[in-house]
């Protein structure tokens, strides 16, 4: 079979599928949104320990999740830029970038939200709230590189480099709750061991993380059309575009 | 239904603040995401045009 595995690996070529595809994953993520919100709010039981405050937990943790599996996703499309040189994998990372900020700040915000009436403090400095806010910070770090450096190729560069080494931190945040005696409690799922939740709390959980992903898939490709557009508008294939239309 | 009346679930037994709140503040965040990037690729193609 002859099939050209780099074929949408050319901005020319991935700029009309992103167009084909980021409407669909909108849609289907605000259907998800729907079913998930309906569950967390209407189906979902009452926890027997925090009460209603709990629901937080709907939006908390998935948040939490995109958070760190968007870092996760812009080191390895930096890893694959830098080894293949493909100027596409850059702009998926820059793409990812104000996302993964805005999940950071969400889970920040709710987890903050949810830690005032159930610990009674807004913010404390442990290991899983340190490491989040850093996490944080490296979000912004990454979009400030990336902008403050005129050269676009040495911006790339130094975007992959910055996202590869301090990728770092998503393991730190992850086992922090292990590593460290945390107010923050434990993962909510893991692989050994049978959910501590009721069932209709996990799948409103895992529908709204599919909504988030759905949503973080859609958003970065709707974005990574403006930034080809903004890359590439001198292009040739660019121009041929336009006068299409 | 989980709920009695409309009135218990806007209030959340009594944490009807921190739950709204954080629904709300990410609906409202992913929104203006979303619009702002309408708007941006609208600005780009007037731009080229």
């Amino acid at each position: 079979m002859n099939f050209n595995w780099f074929l949408f690996s050319s901005p020319k070529t991935f700029y009309p599928l992103a167009g084909k595809i980021a409407p669909v994953c909108m849609f289907l993520a605000s259907v998800l949104f729907l079913i998930g919100l309906y569950i967390a709010l209407f189906v979902a039981p009452t926890d027997f320990q925090q009460g209603e405050a709990y629901r937080i937990i709907f939006v908390h943790v998935p948040a939490a999740w995109m958070s760190m599996w968007i870092y996760l996703v812009m080191a390895a499309w930096s890893i694959v830029g830098l080894s293949l040189n493909s100027r596409l994998s850059f702009m998926m990372a820059q793409a990812l970038a104000p996302t993964g900020a805005i999940f950071t700040f969400l889970a920040l915000v709710t987890g903050s939200l949810w830690g005032k009436p159930m610990w009674g403090a807004w913010w404390v400095w442990d290991a899983r709230l340190t490491s989040e806010l850093i996490l944080l910070f490296l979000y912004i770090g990454h979009m400030a590189l990336q902008s403050g450096i005129e050269n676009v190729k040495r911006a790339d560069r130094a975007g992959a480099i910055f996202a590869i080494v301090s990728a770092v931190n998503v393991p730190i945040i992850y086992f922090s709750v292990k590593w460290w005696n945390t107010l923050h409690q434990g993962a909510s799922i893991s692989m050994n061991k049978a959910p501590s939740m009721a069932m209709t709390m996990l799948i409103g959980m895992l529908i709204m993380a599919l909504a988030f992903w759905a949503y973080s898939i859609g958003i970065a490709l709707i974005r990574l059309r403006c930034i080809i557009g903004e890359r590439e508008r001198e292009a040739a294939w660019m121009i041929d575009l336009r006068e299409d239309h | 239904m989980h709920w009695e009346s409309w009135d218990s679930f806007f209030k959340m037994g009594g944490y009807g603040f921190y739950v709204w709140l954080s629904f709300g503040l990410t609906l409202l965040c992913l929104l203006i995401e979303w619009y702002g990037l309408r708007q941006r690729s609208k600005d780009l193609q007037e731009h080229l045009e």
